[in-house]
């Protein structure tokens, strides 16, 4: 009974957290993006009480059970992602291969987008869907490679012992390119900034183009949730996890999250959305390699110290 | 470990998704429900992988088959050309051999699974035995470091046959005659289709 | 959860998998079947593994099938892509009906 009433608490606080980082986020876009702070602060909670009141349309034929899984599961990962991080001593999902799960609950968002757009039996739906496994098989592998470089240097797939690992110096810090090619990823299975072309503007929202009303708020609410929880999964990754001075270590975390992700979602909000076909090379050519010699480096130094 | 009888419901529950989810994959009148019906049931097998304790192996499982789907449902649109709707159809042939082939293929290896006498009797050998994972690592670079050697190149060899077989473009395609072009963008159609379509 | 019940399963995942490979006119729909027979001997390996042989090179093994599976399914895209452009087919039959 105790422990049933702790995972509900536990489970709870990760959603508030959730929802909390995604309000940061939208925020941080928004201003990034050139509106005023006061309008910037407020559009959430405004655009929230109007979608919840609108009423959904339908489009012909919708292939409706597809479409909502593919909706509201953005929302469910989000968490699933943020319950992996280790606040000090405590996870409320611990895993020993924490890792690995980040990876997977970031590939179930290939289905998810995906299927967004299939649902609706639209063409910019459809044309969104397309670009982000196209965009997806980009920024994918340099992530899956990202990912390798901490375990390696901590030797556990464990998110806690890789955050205990990085005692004094931060892996961000002496793997740049990997941490540079991980933000990169949670940009993209975000579908912000400038891998936003899946639901980009000139094609009227592309996978977001046919919802409305709490499924469009929903789904909103997902993809900054899902900017939040990646960039606090980052935190024990590469920041060091809840390391830092006076305050107590789910302090820090709850910081370096929050500033993390203020961070990156300004910076995406500044740029401009990028053409899918012009991102492949780049990812693959020059970053999927770099982030390979990272690894090479990273092993080398391990093996040396 | 849990409660086994919360093991048992737990593998009971993941076992009729599998199969469930498996038949679904031919029932339903959609490619997309098809696809994600299949993704559904090898989420199912490596939530399975999981409750043995295979950990790692189980999370692969999971990840590789939704990425795998993800992609296989472009291919299944592609090739079967049909609208997003739902569509029925059927698009079987020897319909009835199948179907007795594929029971006589359960009767067949049900039977084996349950009449064969299994050495354990029903324990689980694998139960705590620890570090799985890091056994599995060290095997994979130690012991058994030639398998995994032999497959890399195999990788490879398929990427650059895959490539291949389906690209209809060349890099002369891409970059003239000469290789000394900058690649079209966006990118120009292959030589054969430039000229008519089809080979 | 024993043994036998893992194989049941196992045993259910392949047949239904052997009834699509056989069945489906297109070609990406046998291979789906095919996929749903390698998601069966995953789960028997993964069985036999946990109940009889904890030792490491079973989940060598493991991994070994899941690489098959990649290349199974990557040239076997490429052949059904390979095919549509060449002669627009994507049925199994059709195929047959070049050979002759």
């Amino acid at each position: 009974m105790v422990e049933l009433v702790g995972a509900l608490a536990a489970a709870a606080g990760v959603t508030v957290g959730c929802v909390a980082l995604a309000w940061v986020s939208s925020v941080a876009v928004a201003y990034g993006g050139g509106r005023g702070w006061r309008l910037a602060l407020t559009d959430p909670v405004v655009e929230t009480a109007r979608l919840v009141r609108q009423r959904r349309r339908r489009t012909v034929e919708a292939d409706v059970l597809l479409w909502r899984i593919g909706g509201w599961g953005l929302l469910p990962v989000a968490v699933l992602l943020l319950a992996l991080v280790p606040w000090g001593g405590f996870t409320a999902l611990p895993s020993g291969h924490g890792v690995v799960w980040a990876n997977a609950l970031d590939v179930a968002v290939w289905a998810l987008v995906w299927l967004l757009g299939w649902g609706a039996n639209s063409v910019m739906g459809l044309v969104g869907g397309y670009r982000f496994l196209a965009l997806a098989l980009g920024y994918e592998l340099p992530l899956m490679f990202a990912l390798v470089a901490p375990a390696l240097a901590a030797g556990s797939l464990d998110l806690g012992d890789i955050a205990a690992a990085q005692d004094g110096v931060w892996f961000g810090l002496w793997m740049p390119v990997a941490l540079l090619a991980y933000l990169i990823g949670v940009v993209g299975f975000a579908v912000h900034g400038p891998l936003a072309a899946p639901a980009g503007a000139e094609t009227a929202g592309g996978v977001m183009a046919e919802l409305s009303g709490p499924d469009l708020l929903v789904v909103r609410l997902g993809r900054h949730a899902l900017l939040g929880a990646g960039a606090a999964v980052a935190v024990p990754l590469f920041l060091g996890g809840g390391a830092g001075p006076v305050l107590p270590a789910a302090a820090w975390v709850a910081l370096k999250a929050v500033g993390l992700t203020a961070g990156l979602a300004w910076c995406a909000g500044r740029l401009p959305t990028l053409r899918v076909p012009r991102l492949l090379e780049p990812l693959w050519v020059v970053l999927l390699p770099l982030v390979v010699v990272q690894d090479l480096v990273v092993a080398i130094v391990m093996e040396v110290a | 470990m849990s409660p086994p009888v919360l093991v048992d419901i737990a593998f009971w529950a993941v076992g009729v998704v599998a199969v469930v989810a498996g038949v679904l994959v031919f029932v339903v009148d959609s490619m997309a429900r098809a696809t994600y019906a299949l993704a559904t049931s090898f989420v199912a097998v490596g939530a399975a992988l999981l409750l043995m304790e295979q950990t790692y192996l189980g999370v692969i499982v999971i990840l590789m088959m939704i990425m795998e789907m993800a992609v296989m449902a472009v291919y299944m649109v592609m090739f079967m050309g049909m609208n997003p709707a739902l569509m029925p159809m059927t698009m079987v042939h020897s319909h009835r051999a199948a179907i007795g082939t594929a029971v006589t293929a359960f009767l067949v290896l049900g039977g084996g699974a349950v009449l064969v006498p299994w050495p354990t009797g029903g324990a689980a050998a694998g139960a705590g035995v620890s570090g799985v994972t890091e056994a599995l690592g060290t095997a994979i670079m130690e012991s058994q470091m030639l398998v995994m050697m032999a497959i890399g190149p195999v990788m490879v060899a398929t990427i650059v046959v895959g490539v291949l077989l389906s690209s209809s473009r060349t890099r002369y395609d891409r970059m003239g005659d000469d290789l000394d072009e900058a690649p079209a963008d966006p990118p120009a159609p292959s030589r054969s289709a430039r000229d008519g379509g089809g080979a | 959860m024993t043994l036998e019940t893992v194989l049941l399963v196992a045993a259910a995942l392949v047949s239904v998998g052997l009834y699509g490979a056989l069945s489906q006119q297109v070609v990406v729909m046998v291979m789906m079947g095919l996929e749903l027979m390698i998601g069966g001997v995953l789960l028997a390996l993964g069985g036999f593994w946990w109940f009889l042989a904890p030792d490491p090179s079973g989940q060598v093994l493991l991994l070994v099938v899941l690489a098959a599976m990649t290349v199974e399914m990557a040239i076997g895209f490429a052949m059904a892509t390979l095919l549509h452009r060449r002669a627009e087919v994507d049925m199994t039959d059709m195929t047959a009906e070049l050979h002759e």
